[in-house]
């Protein structure tokens, strides 16, 4: 049996630490550890996306990553987005936009929603829709994403 | 998932001696992409995760003189982040930007792409037609193998127990050449080629003096297709010779029938893609 490890990393901002043992994914000591449940499982295997979150900046499937991995990271996390309990345009965007039904991918979409923005503030709906590829959604049908999206890049909702 | 160890080591002589100590009970983990997910599916069960990510080797991503030095665990999103990769060795840069969406392209590598060894793996024709070298090290030093040698059969590849894909090389670009990969799939994107077509080529004034043409998910592993490479050098730079090269391709090649298409079906589309991917390639290096 393989033992736990420390892993010490900082989450949405704070200095965390969490025991872990090596098989477990980040997704699972996201949930199951740290009691972050904002952060969702689909498919566990990397093609939904709905367990997006940001490390060092960048979007990942959490489920594709060992936690052990994580040392010494920067995560971001859904529950990391809204400020002092104000929703961030880019969620305000989704509400407005009636970007949502069931609402299981959204904290997916909106994490990676964020990392485009940040590098690309001003995506084309290809691009946008090219950049959510490996986000999945069974509700929307897609285009309200879109248009959520194309706002929170305009500003039109703050 | 089941249990394992995990070893984050900083050398490549320490990664190496423990992937050599656990005699094949241990695996490399770049971005763990297609490993993470074989492990839960139990498809493999290693006793020792290795995380190869923190050897300096493995991250280098280099341009001099003599060409392009890619560790081995980079990942997609810095391959086609890279101006120099993308206007000079485009067809990398192609394959890395279609390896699934971004989450995936910020962790999936190009050596963990080829050491899994799929006969759809994007990168890999790309690799290919580059000319790229694989250095490999293991318990009993180094040694270098052709892109187009490495891949043994589905799932495997000539790396003996703790040996490791150090880097991939890649010559440097004569001038007037160009390349392009492009995968035919029923959706736009995250999806498993049905035929992936890899093609660099070098004119000279309106004659295509040099070209390498390398066929995905058309056999058991990519292929070098060196009679549609005869058919290309020294011919004029013509859709007449695209064609003629396509059907080449359609002769050689002897694919299987499965969910994704029939073995009719992925003959034409070899052919198809052979003509658009030359064509591709050819604008570009007259770019
Ligand atoms: C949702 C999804 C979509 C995808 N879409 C595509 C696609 O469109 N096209 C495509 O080609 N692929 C696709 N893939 C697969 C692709 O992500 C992987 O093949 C990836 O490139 C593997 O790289 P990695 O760094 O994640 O490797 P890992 O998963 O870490 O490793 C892969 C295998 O290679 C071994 N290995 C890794 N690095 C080395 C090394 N340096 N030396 C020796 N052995 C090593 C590992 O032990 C493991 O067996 C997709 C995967 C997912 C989950
Ligand atoms: S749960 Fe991670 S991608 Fe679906
Ligand atoms: S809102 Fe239900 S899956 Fe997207």
């Amino acid at each position: 049996m393989s033992s736990k490890r420390i892993v010490t990393c900082t989450v949405n901002g704070r200095e965390e630490s969490f025991l872990c043992k090596p098989q477990q994914t980040l997704l699972e000591v996201l949930r199951d550890v740290l009691d972050l449940t904002g952060t969702k499982e689909g498919c566990s295997n990397g093609n939904c996306g709905a367990c997006s979150v940001l490390m060092d900046g960048k979007v990942v499937d959490s489920c594709l990553v060992l936690a052990v991995e994580c040392e010494g990271v920067e995560l971001e996390t859904i529950e990391g987005v809204a400020d002092h309990g104000h929703l961030a345009p880019v969620q305000n965007a989704f509400l407005e936009n009636a970007a949502l039904q069931c609402g299981i991918c959204t904290p997916g979409f909106i994490m990676a929603t964020k990392a485009l923005l940040k590098q690309n503030p001003n995506p084309s709906e290809q691009e946008i829709r090219f950049s959510l590829a490996g986000n999945l959604c069974r509700c929307t049908g897609y285009d309200k994403i879109i248009r959520a999206v194309q706002d929170a890049a305009d500003h039109k909702i703050a | 998932m089941r249990d394992f160890e995990y070893e984050a080591p900083s050398t490549l002589d320490a990664a190496v001696a423990l992937l050599a100590e656990h005699n094949g009970s241990a695996r490399p983990l770049a971005g763990g992409t297609d490993l993470i997910d074989h492990i839960r599916t139990d498809r493999l069960a290693p006793n020792l995760v290795v995380d190869i990510k923190k050897i300096p080797e493995l991250n280098i991503l280099e341009h001099s003189a003599d060409g392009l030095r890619l560790g081995a665990a980079v990942c997609c999103s810095r391959i086609y982040g890279d101006e120099t990769i993308r206007q000079q060795y485009s067809a990398l840069a192609d394959s890395a930007s279609i390896i699934g969406g971004i989450q995936i392209q910020n962790r999936a590598s190009v050596g963990g792409n080829l050491c899994n060894a799929g006969p759809a793996a994007d990168s890999t024709p790309s690799l290919i037609a580059l000319g790229a070298t694989c250095v490999i090290a293991g318990p009993n030093g180094r040694r270098e193998v052709p892109v187009e040698s490495f891949c043994v059969t589905k799932g495997k590849t000539v790396l003996e127990p703790g040996e490791i894909l150090v880097e991939l090389k890649f010559p440097s670009r004569p001038s007037g050449s160009g390349s392009h990969y492009r995968r035919f799939i029923p959706r736009n994107e995250m999806d498993i080629a049905v035929v992936g077509v890899g093609a660099s080529v070098t004119l000279d004034g309106d004659t295509i003096s040099d070209a390498r043409v390398s066929l995905g998910a058309v056999a058991i592993v990519p292929l070098l297709a060196k009679e549609v490479n005869d058919a290309l050098i020294g011919k004029p730079a013509t859709d007449e010779t695209y064609k003629a090269a396509g059907e080449v391709a359609r002769s050689i090649i002897d694919p299987i029938t499965d969910m994704r298409g029939t073995r009719e079906f992925r003959i034409h589309v070899t052919g198809v893609l052979v003509e658009r991917v030359l064509r591709e390639a050819v604008a570009r290096a007259n770019s």
